[in-house]
């Protein structure tokens, strides 16, 4: 049995002075240990959701159960050791002197012993790869490394779940692979539940669920392969579908036999080889 | 530029200077410009000039660095000197040039301020190059935290002064971005008449404050999302240690205090 570890119940907020609401009774819950994709047009409300589940807003309407504890003004503290976010500037959540500076910043917060500090400053830093660079500014750093920097921070603090909004989406490709891997590697030693919310499709195809968000609300909540069956659909959502589908499609049309549904690159060109030495 | 003027300001070496806790230093730098007061005669202007040779001996920082800290006032130095060499009329003649006496007060009066002023800056650039920003910044929050009690807000105007530090080369990237896309768009900021200039600074201002205020929301937000909720039960990182050289800088300087006592007239 999955465990749940994240439950949103019937979730509604707005924005003072807006007239709809950004997120609009939105129920979906999150397991241990899954990488969960949001996507959405701009303005579908998923930084807005983010920002609940960490309690940066507070739900009007319906409750977010983190862990086990209802998110209320009490345990926000609390919650926010448990859920860390890495958000899209890398350049605006940047808030120490130097990476160790930064590392340790969550940590001082929670008032951890200083001794204890340096060793998960350091632990944190290996984990993605960024240890060689402990007393860097960060002006020298690349986006991709002050990305890797604040996911070290998030992970200083030993939580359960990390949420990317679109942490990603101002690199460039070198550094956003570079991201996604540490992400993946920390996925993959269990450690972390993820919550990427993200405008990369390919991205999304590697999820192990993805939500679909509109105007607020959740259109569609299923398996990337569930959720990419709907093309048209998506698209008319102003969103588009990974370039692999949209191959293989064209290839089905054109009368090429391939078999399923083709979510990543690796697995079309797999396919299209099988099917070359099959002719 | 303006990097080079803050940033560039901080030597590293491995020095008994550099070592120190950032705390002597500031307490240090804060009793000389009051004891500099009390030196009044040659005896008392050495042995606070000893005690700057030391120092800078001990802080293995190259003359050129310390001679960059003084040029920019060089001028004024010189200027208070001619002041009080042609105007202050004490003691004996000891030149006349067209009509302007100059007196043996005048001299003794206008070096020993000349000095004075040296001194000062050795001593404060002695801190600044052998200290790092967010050193002196840590040092002065520990130093006012007395002050707490009083609700001056202590941790927030070292957060803001280390916030800055940090900022400082982002946003001076950034103009400089903004600057070449005005430029490629035809703006000069480089020639023309004043008026023309400060005007186009304008189009380079309003996008980097924009940008400015949208950084500094982004960054509140961060920091909540990761815990930050003033300074009330937080912990340092970085931890000063006072040394025994911390307290010896401190003695040395009382010693130096009882000596100008001693020897001022
Ligand atoms: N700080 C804010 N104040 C008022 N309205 C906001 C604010 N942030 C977002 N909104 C509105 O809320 C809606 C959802 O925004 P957001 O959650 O940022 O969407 P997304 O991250 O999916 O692009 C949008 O209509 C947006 O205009
Ligand atoms: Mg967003």
């Amino acid at each position: 049995m999955r465990e749940q570890l994240v439950l949103l119940d019937n979730v509604v907020f707005k924005y003072d002075g807006q007239e709809h609401n950004a997120v609009d009774h939105v129920s979906f819950d999150v397991f241990k240990g899954e990488w969960l994709a949001i996507v959405g047009h701009n303005g579908s409300g998923k930084s807005t959701l983010a920002k609940l589940l960490n309690g940066l807003q507070f739900p009007l309407e319906g409750k977010i159960i983190v862990n086990g504890m209802e998110l209320s003004e009490e345990s926000v503290w609390d919650v926010r050791k448990r859920i860390g976010m890495v958000f899209q500037n890398p350049d605006n959540q940047f808030v120490g002197t130097t990476v160790q500076d930064d590392v340790a910043f969550g940590l001082e917060n929670a008032g951890i012993e200083p001794e204890i500090m340096r060793e998960r400053v350091k632990n944190a830093l290996k984990r993605v790869k960024m240890d060689q660079f402990l007393n860097q500014e960060p002006h020298h750093l690349s986006g991709g490394q002050k990305q890797r920097v604040a996911i070290a921070g998030v992970l200083a603090l030993q939580p359960d779940i990390i949420i990317l909004d679109e942490a990603t989406s101002m690199l460039d490709p070198r550094g956003r692979e570079e991201v996604l891997e540490t992400v993946r590697e920390l996925k993959e030693e269990n450690v972390l539940t993820v919550i990427s919310i993200t405008h990369d499709l390919e991205e999304a195809a590697k999820a192990d669920r993805m939500i679909v968000m509109n105007q607020g609300t959740v259109y569609r909540n299923g398996t990337p392969r569930e959720i990419f069956q709907l093309e048209e659909e998506l698209i008319s959502l102003g969103l588009d579908i990974p370039f692999s589908i949209k191959l293989a499609k064209s290839l089905r049309e054109n009368g090429v036999e391939i078999e399923d549904r083709q979510l990543t690159d690796g697995e079309l060109v797999k396919e299209l080889c099988e099917l070359n030495s099959r002719m | 530029m303006m990097e080079k003027m803050i940033f560039g300001r901080y030597v590293p070496a491995e020095s008994p200077l550099h070592r120190m806790d950032p705390r002597s230093k500031l307490l240090m730098v804060f009793f000389f410009v009051c004891i500099v007061f009390l030196a009044n005669n040659t005896m008392t202007y050495v042995i606070l000039g000893i005690f700057t040779l030391v120092l800078i001996i001990l802080s293995k920082i190259p003359f050129r660095f310390l001679y960059n800290g003084l040029k920019p006032v060089f001028w004024l130095i010189l200027f208070t000197l001619f002041l009080h060499v042609f105007f202050t009329k004490e003691g004996e003649v000891l030149y006349s040039i067209a009509g302007l006496d100059i007196y043996e007060g005048g001299v003794r009066q206008g070096l020993f301020i000349s000095l004075r002023f040296t001194y000062l800056i050795l001593i404060t650039s002695l801190l600044t190059l052998t200290t790092t920003p967010i050193s002196i910044t840590d040092g002065m929050e520990q130093l006012l935290n007395p002050f707490k009690k009083l609700k001056m807000p202590v941790h927030e105007l070292a957060l803001m002064m280390s916030i800055s530090l940090r900022f400082i080369p982002t946003i001076m990237e950034e103009t400089d971005k903004i600057m070449k896309a005005q430029a490629a768009r035809g703006v000069d900021f480089s020639s023309g008449p004043i008026k023309d200039r400060i005007k186009s600074i304008v189009p380079l201002l309003v996008p980097l404050f924009v940008s400015a205020f949208k950084r500094a929301e982004e960054l509140a937000i961060a920091m909540e999302a990761r815990g930050y909720r003033g300074g009330e039960g937080r912990t340092k990182y970085r931890r000063l240690r006072w040394q025994t050289v911390d307290s010896l800088l401190i003695v040395s300087l009382l010693a130096v205090t009882v000596l100008l006592v001693i020897f001022r007239t």
